[in-house]
């Protein structure tokens, strides 16, 4: 499932329209994740306080939207412009690739929620679809 | 036997007390067969869903979005046995209907979406938690029959 050039498109303008709040996306889809999804929080075993909005979930959350926000920018090519990010996910984190579904979903409904007029179907499905390369580049290095 | 609490059973009837079926229900549907494109392989007889606009404008589709969506009522009404509640229902869809039941999370997935859509920040982390947990045991009910 590639991206159409209406795909890139959408992406590169719905977030260009709502980047500027990626501290609050990304604070609320992590705090949204680690609720709804309590597995998750077997990743934060080293954070003092994993309750939603909290500093240590907020300060990750602008990590995990910044890291998002960066990928719109090598949206032609995510494999190579994620390499790095990816040998962190694969060697050091070691994030099970399960998760990055979870996470893409819980941003979809803080998307859906913050910017209902922009979130249309039309780009609902491009960022999906966008998430899950995301996902796929991030996992490239790990088998 | 699933257990709910008293405050997960009052964020499910306070959703669905706010819940508008006729406009969210076409809004789902519409929403997963444009999301998910494959998912229009179950809507053969429902008119032109060529793209976007025209699913989004299709009667049909709307019509039959506040239905599926109706068939949540059944859950909330027996929220301590929704397992046997679904029986007939999966029946259809396994039998009559040969859904591949992945496809209801996909509906449940949009249907979230549209929810968080309408309500905005009222739509919390410990909403989201109890209405997906609610999603998840209907989608396994409807699961249950096939076979």
């Amino acid at each position: 499932m590639s991206l159409s050039a209406k795909d890139k498109k959408n992406v590169v303008d719905f977030f260009g329209q709502v980047g500027g709040k990626a501290a609050e996306i990304g604070n609320d889809a992590l705090s949204r994740m680690i609720v709804v999804y309590p597995q998750t929080k077997t990743y934060f075993s080293h954070w003092k306080d994993l309750s939603p909005g909290s500093a240590d979930v907020k300060r990750h959350g602008l990590t995990v939207m910044t890291g998002v926000l960066d990928a719109v920018d090598k949206i032609d090519d995510l494999v190579g412009g994620l390499l790095s990010l990816s040998e962190l996910h694969a060697f050091t984190l070691r994030v099970d690739p399960g998760n990055f579904k979870i996470l893409s979903h819980c941003l979809l409904v803080v998307l859906a929620g913050m910017f209902p007029a922009e979130f249309s179907p039309e780009v609902h499905v491009a960022v999906d679809k966008f998430l899950a390369k995301v996902a796929l580049a991030l996992s490239e290095k790990y088998r | 036997m699933v257990e709910w609490t008293a405050e997960e059973r009052s964020i499910i009837s306070e959703i669905f007390s706010k819940l508008d079926y006729d406009d969210v229900g076409p809004k789902c549907l519409s929403r997963c067969l444009i999301v998910y494109p494959w998912t229009q392989r179950y809507f053969g007889g429902f008119g032109n869903l060529y793209n976007a606009e025209a699913i989004l404008s299709n009667p049909m589709i709307a019509a039959h979005g506040i239905t599926v969506l109706h068939g949540l009522d059944r859950a909330l009404n027996n929220m301590d046995d929704i397992k046997n509640t679904y029986t007939q229902l999966s029946e259809l869809h396994s039998e009559k209907l040969h859904v591949d039941p992945t496809n209801f999370t996909l509906l449940a997935d949009c249907l979230t979406i549209v929810i968080a859509a309408k309500m905005g920040t009222n739509f919390t982390p410990d909403m989201q938690a109890a209405w997906q947990k609610f999603l998840s045991v209907v989608v396994s009910a409807l699961g249950r029959q096939y076979h």
